[in-house]
């Protein structure tokens, strides 16, 4: 009779969490929806400018999202650009060449770069455009390049991760056919291996940009500012989108304003929702555990 | 020469991998180089259990450390549970055609940009958690720890179903073989195999709530003050390197967020080196 009790208990229970935790985040949803779907008009992002003058640098956007959603984008670019060579070669390294000790300790490395909070990379880009702005040049200091080259190393575990779990993946046979056939090391990685396992390691890729576009953190620190215009140069300071939800937050001064912050949450969740899902849809079967190292 | 080019790929890669593991090093090293000056001075333990106050020149960290862990501890407080009800459903309560998609709406969430919650929190739970309680401005550890619970449940949750997912399926065959229902499997089988993975999701989903700063630095309220009760304000770490950033760099408060980086940084590779010792440790034995 008590066993039933808590069988029954234990169903109630899960339904009851799960339903909390639907809610919770339907509120979250609802809420924003509710109160920015009247921003959502081609104005959120261009303001009183003309999309098209606008899009072709003619003229610059005052009160639009225009800047911050190029920020965003020339950011996300430029880190995933630091990012992939390294991060996939890291992975091949891992699961191609490294043995035994070797390997275990360069796992150690990666999961402690994994588990870094943003904020302390933040802080290392920081203090490092400081160093570099009083010991090498008085241009430098925190800007889009330095913001750029921490978040790449905030991703760079996501891409590793990926490019070993797909590479690692490979079954025997298809890893030994070519160089069965009498094709050296190399070739078998680049024309068997790494054409085998593309899907998985652009899951990485996909999920390293949402990473990027979300992360705040990092750029507070390093260079993203409440009103900087269009990025002109790797070491000009910029505007981003998650940067200018959490200034308007703050700092919003009037009902219009606060609107658009409704205005850009919901584009920036659409963008993060968007890429996640194609995450997740390019490759299903790699775990959380490769992919959600926090 | 095709012995060359192979050789000279082996040592891009090897060159690439001990670079990524340079910036690993490379950050505590910087931190710790930087604040030095200052760890000089009291050493690092006064600097960990002094109190914040700059104006009489104490610039220890206590009260972030302490507004860290009660946020964080609350916030599994919140999402434990949470998640391991939904891991339940996920994994066996739910019928089957509801468990796929159920799953994936909780892999969508995880890709919610934290700021978010805390733009959401700002406007819609601070106001309601100030009606409610009629304490202070509404912006306290109770709110950042709600939110931050709700945070990391969807993570929580499938750090949780792969544990599940992990149990031989022989021992669910048996366990239907002896007649258990859903709730059975679950409690009697599938629980108390999974132990160690859900010990692992809670490790790992306390160390995204420790680094998380947006949320905290939104709704906690930012006090330099040991919070008394959950509805005081507090401030992480992380929100401390956040707020003293713009401060003067030679000034000893610019020097004592480098403590802050290292103590978050330490404590995080303390959780990850528990969580790959208990998965080596559970190799085994599931």
């Amino acid at each position: 009779m008590k066993r039933g009790i808590l069988e029954k208990l234990t169903v109630w229970f899960s339904w009851a969490a799960g339903l909390t935790l639907l809610s919770a985040v339907s509120v979250l949803l609802g809420y924003l929806l509710l109160k920015g779907h009247e921003a959502l008009n081609p104005a959120l992002i261009f303001g009183e400018t003309p999309p098209l003058r606008a899009l072709l640098l003619r003229e610059r956007v005052f009160d639009g999202l225009f800047p911050a959603v190029a920020g965003t984008l020339v950011l996300i670019t430029l880190s995933i650009a630091w990012a992939i060579p390294v991060g996939i070669s890291t992975g091949i390294y891992l699961a191609e060449y490294a043995g035994g000790r070797v390997k275990r300790a360069l796992d150690a490395f990666f999961d402690v770069l994994a588990g870094i909070p943003s904020i302390v990379v933040g802080l290392f880009g920081f203090a490092s455009a400081v160093f570099l702005h009083r010991h090498f040049s008085e241009r430098i200091g925190p800007c889009l390049l330095i913001s750029s080259i921490a978040l790449s190393f905030l991703v760079l575990p996501y891409i590793i991760r990926t490019t070993q779990a797909a590479l690692e993946g490979i079954p025997r046979d298809i890893r030994l056919t070519a160089l069965a056939l009498g094709a050296t090391r190399l070739q078998n990685i680049f024309l068997v291996l790494l054409p085998k396992s593309l899907s998985g390691i652009m899951s990485g890729i996909v999920l390293a940009i949402g990473r990027c576009a979300e992360d705040t953190a990092v750029i507070m620190l390093t260079g993203a500012v409440a009103s900087a215009g269009l990025p002109r140069s790797l070491l000009s300071q910029y505007e981003a989108l998650p940067f200018h939800i959490y200034y308007i937050s703050s700092q919003y001064s009037d009902p219009a304003e606060l609107t658009r912050g409704y205005g850009a949450s919901i584009l920036l969740l659409f963008l993060c929702a968007a890429l996640f899902s194609a995450a997740y849809g390019i490759r299903k079967g790699l775990t959380h555990f490769t992919l959600y190292r926090p | 020469m095709k012995n060359l080019r192979e050789q000279a790929a082996e040592r891009a890669f090897l060159l690439s991998a001990l670079a990524s593991c340079a910036i690993t090093a490379g950050i505590l090293v910087f931190m710790v180089l930087m604040g030095l000056p200052l760890l000089r001075e009291g050493g690092f333990l006064a600097l960990l259990l002094n109190s914040w106050e700059p104006y009489r020149g104490a610039f220890g960290v206590l009260p972030m450390v302490a507004g860290t862990l009660a946020i964080s501890l609350l916030s599994l407080l919140v999402a434990f549970p949470l998640s391991l009800g939904c891991s339940f459903l996920t994994s066996g309560i739910a019928p089957k055609p509801l468990r796929g998609p159920l799953r994936r709406i909780i892999e969508l969430m995880t890709g919610i940009p934290t700021v978010i919650y805390g733009f959401v929190g700002i406007f819609l739970l601070v106001p309601l958690i100030r009606e409610f309680f009629r304490h202070g401005s509404g912006m306290c550890v109770l709110t950042a720890a709600l939110v931050l619970g709700v945070m990391i449940s969807p993570t929580m949750t499938l750090f949780f179903c792969d544990a599940f997912d992990r149990i031989p399926s022989s021992y669910l065959k048996a366990a239907d073989a002896l007649g258990a229902g859903r709730a059975q499997k679950l409690i009697h089988v599938m629980l108390p195999t999974a132990k160690k993975g859900i010990l692992n999701g809670v490790i790992l989903a306390l160390g995204r709530a420790v680094g998380d700063t947006l949320i905290a630095l939104m709704l906690a309220g930012n006090s330099a003050r040991v919070p008394e009760s959950v509805m005081d304000p507090a401030r992480t770490l992380t929100a401390h390197i956040a707020l003293v950033i713009a401060a003067d760099y030679e000034s000893p408060e610019f020097r004592s967020i480098f403590t802050c980086g290292v103590v978050l940084y330490l404590s995080t590779m303390v959780m990850t080196f528990l969580v790959r010792y208990l998965a080596r440790r559970g190799e085994g034995n599931i």
